[in-house]
């Protein structure tokens, strides 16, 4: 089920929020609306935590992480780390990491198997992702792009990566990632699809400008209702035809 | 073997669906399909659609403020380019690609114009639309327009132009200056009067620029005034009416002229006797015995004003009885001279009875025994000079020989139709004067066109006319010796042949 909502005003979910199978890590807001959107939808499952990393709010874009570890860069305070240690679960270990690039939500996009990140990581770091994720890792850059953290976004199921991907790109990532990837927007024709949604295995969230068309494509390729993807163009084009004028 | 460039993977670039209708395109920047993004944007926002411009129906012009009329047709480049530029600073909101007129039916007093413009919209994609600018056409008669309607003789200044001798032949050249130089072509109106010109125009800086062009002409001194018209005390306008008065130098060329004794010592003691050779913005004088030239500006000329003694009116036809050189030929102005002894005898003496007269002249280049020269007849003249009288004891020769005749010649040429042929001015002529001048004027105007043949230098500055008239005369031409000087082809211009559109200025006199 994919959910649009807004952050203060802002469509983009992604930065300000961790979707992972196991936790989900909230920015703290003006409003309690954005967290209350996320319990709402996962308070039963996994647990909720409100955080900040360095002081910011930006926290989607500075950790990445999966049900198996959370990585968090050096500038976390001691009192952050020890925040997140107490409310995540106890399988889910958490490592603060020194590295140059510190926005780790934007260098490092993984699910529970796999990860890419960008192709200047160092050695130690790509070594400690691989331990404490527990997966394997690959460089790759998306669509020319390096930055691999903000323009793709995968779960077990399915991922979503930027448009102007070649076909020949999205075979090979598909084949590394051994799931099923198609090349789309967010947010209204926005090409940063990380930092516009945030998914895992049964919801995701999007900003509110999300078209319904986008949203589709995000609710077949993630597979968060029961449905083929070859299916739904053609139901979206028998529906969609009173909208052409 | 190794390869020169990188291997490189073929890129295909896939299809992402539209993010709003979600049809399958080609990624672009903003990700949607050109028809959601028409329907999103719009980059003619803003821009004007709908023009006031203002028209004169009688000539034809539109009008850009402050000031100015253009003159444009229907459909034409310079009113789309007038259109255009109605619409204000376009390039800065966005680019403009493609510009044409759509047609709409002229009693409709619209003008409607396709633009093509591009913008650049959401994230980098470039967006091309096309919109139609519609102009209402307002009629509105100009300024010259309205002055003319009101008052078609209405003329703000006037240049006088006079010349204080009895023939035309100043006015004759000058007309064909004028003609060639264009200097007229913002005269309302000419009018001939005797003795001159009028010319009205409808600006004074037009009338100003006239005079400066026939001081440069020929020596002129002038005087202007003003009237005034009307006077609005609220703006303070006060409109005129501004007159110059111009007058050329009475001197000619072939004249003889007796200089008061000033002007001579001025210059150097030239012989009271000279005979005016060319006439411009200078006067040039020849002393016929010594060979000696000089040039006379219109102010020192206009400081001591004299008359000729004798103009060409008046001139005599001798025949050459005997040539005896006495000089080298001398080169002057162009025109080479040669000092000579002559016998002549008047045409009218000859073969009647003895008077043979033996004078110098300058035409010894020219002339030979049998030929026929015209001058003065001093001997038989009775001139009534003040200036001739300030000379104590100068004796005048008998005869001063001005310029060859070909007047045998003429005869047999007659009547026949010439090679090239002159334009004339568009003038209103005073009817008020006798009509006795009809003639006198015709032969003036046919020496005129004799004097063009014979001198080359006179028609430097003027343009002839290929006379397609013209037939070669069927009869081979006698040649005795010498052939009459006539224009060569080469001189003459092809006319062109658009008599019915002439200018209203540019009249054919065959």
């Amino acid at each position: 089920m994919a959910t649009r909502l807004m952050f203060e005003n802002s469509c983009e979910v992604g930065v300000f929020s961790k979707l992972t199978n196991a936790y989900c890590l909230v920015a703290i807001g003006g409003s309690e609306n954005f967290y209350s959107a996320f319990e709402a939808e996962l308070a039963d499952a996994i647990p909720v935590v409100k955080t900040s990393i360095a002081g910011t709010r930006i926290i989607g874009r500075l950790c990445a992480g999966n049900k198996n570890g959370l990585l968090v860069p050096h500038t976390t305070t001691d009192q952050e780390l020890q925040q997140l240690r107490n409310s995540l679960p106890d399988q889910v270990v958490v490592q603060r990491i020194e590295e140059r690039l510190s926005a780790l939500g934007n260098c490092v996009a993984c699910n529970d198997h796999v990860a890419l990140t960008h192709t200047d990581l160092d050695k130690e770091t790509e070594e400690i992702i691989a331990d404490v994720l527990g997966v394997e890792v690959f460089r790759q850059t998306i669509a020319g792009n390096i930055l691999v953290g903000s323009y793709c976004a995968f779960s077990n199921r399915g991922g979503l990566v930027h448009p102007h991907t070649s076909i020949e790109d999205l075979d090979e990532l598909s084949t590394l990632l051994q799931v099923p990837l198609v090349a789309g927007t967010v947010n209204r024709g926005s090409d940063v699809i990380a930092a516009g949604m945030t998914v895992n295995d049964w919801t995701a969230f999007c900003g509110s400008d999300t078209t319904a068309t986008e949203l589709s494509v995000i609710e077949s390729v993630f597979k968060l209702r029961e449905a083929q993807p070859s299916a739904i163009v053609d139901e979206m084009r028998k529906s969609l035809i009173d909208t052409y004028v | 073997m190794a390869d020169s460039s990188m291997f490189t993977v073929p890129q295909t670039i896939g299809h992402i669906l539209c993010c709003k209708c979600g049809v399958p395109i080609v990624p672009n920047g903003a990700n949607m399909c050109v028809t959601c993004l028409r329907s999103e944007v719009d980059i003619t926002e803003g821009l004007k659609k709908h023009v006031i411009i203002m028209h004169c129906p009688e000539c034809d012009s539109y009008f850009e403020p402050p000031r100015t009329w253009i003159k444009a047709q229907l459909e034409s480049k310079e009113l789309l380019k007038f259109c255009i530029g109605k619409l204000g600073d376009l390039t800065k909101k966005v680019r403009l690609v493609d510009a044409s007129f759509v047609w709409t039916e002229p009693h409709s007093k619209r003008i409607k114009v396709k633009l093509t413009v591009q913008k650049e919209v959401l994230h980098g994609a470039i967006l091309e639309q096309s919109y139609i600018v519609e102009y209402v056409q307002q009629d509105h008669m100009c300024e010259s327009c309205t002055r003319i309607q009101a008052n078609p003789d209405q003329w703000v200044a006037a240049v006088q132009l006079r010349q204080h001798v009895s023939h035309r032949r100043t006015f004759f050249y000058l007309e064909q200056l004028i003609l060639k130089h264009g200097a007229a072509s913002q005269a309302i109106k000419i009018k001939q009067v005797d003795e001159g010109i009028d010319f009205f125009f409808a600006n004074r800086s037009h009338a100003m620029r006239f005079v400066d062009f026939v001081g440069k002409v020929s020596p002129l001194r002038n005087r202007h005034d003003k009237q005034l018209v009307s006077h609005d005390p609220k703006s303070n306008n006060y409109n005129y009416k501004y007159t110059f008065s111009a007058e050329i130098c009475p001197i000619c060329r072939e004249d003889l002229i007796c200089l008061p004794p000033k002007v001579a010592a001025s210059l150097g003691n030239l012989g009271p006797i000279v005979i005016c050779t060319k006439v411009t913005d200078r006067i040039a004088l020849l002393d016929p015995f010594t060979l000696r030239h000089c040039f006379l500006s219109a102010d020192q000329y206009w400081r001591v004003p004299f008359k000729s003694l004798f103009t060409s009116r008046q001139f005599v036809e001798y025949i050459v009885l005997d040539v005896e050189p006495v000089s080298n030929e001398v080169d002057f102005g162009g025109s080479k001279y040669k000092l000579a002894d002559v016998q002549v005898a008047r045409k009218s003496d000859f073969g009647r009875n003895d008077n043979i007269f033996y004078v110098r002249t300058h035409l010894g280049h020219l002339l030979n025994p049998g030929d026929y020269a015209l001058g003065y007849d001093t001997y038989g003249a009775n001139s009534n000079d003040m200036e001739l009288d300030k000379y104590r004891g100068l004796t005048l020769p008998e005869a001063i020989l001005v310029k060859k005749s070909y007047g045998e010649k003429r005869e047999k040429k007659r009547g026949k139709a010439r090679q090239w042929k002159l334009k004339s001015l568009d003038m209103e002529v005073d009817e008020s004067k006798g009509r006795s001048d009809k003639d006198k004027i015709a032969s003036e105007y046919e020496e005129f066109l004799r004097d063009l043949e014979e001198n080359p230098e006179l028609r430097f500055n003027i343009s002839l006319y290929r006379n397609r008239e013209y037939e070669p005369s069927e009869i081979a031409s006698v040649t005795t010796g010498e052939d009459l000087p006539s224009v060569p082809l080469e001189e003459l211009l092809a006319d062109l042949d658009m008599s019915d559109e002439e200018d209203e200025e540019n009249g054919m006199r065959d």
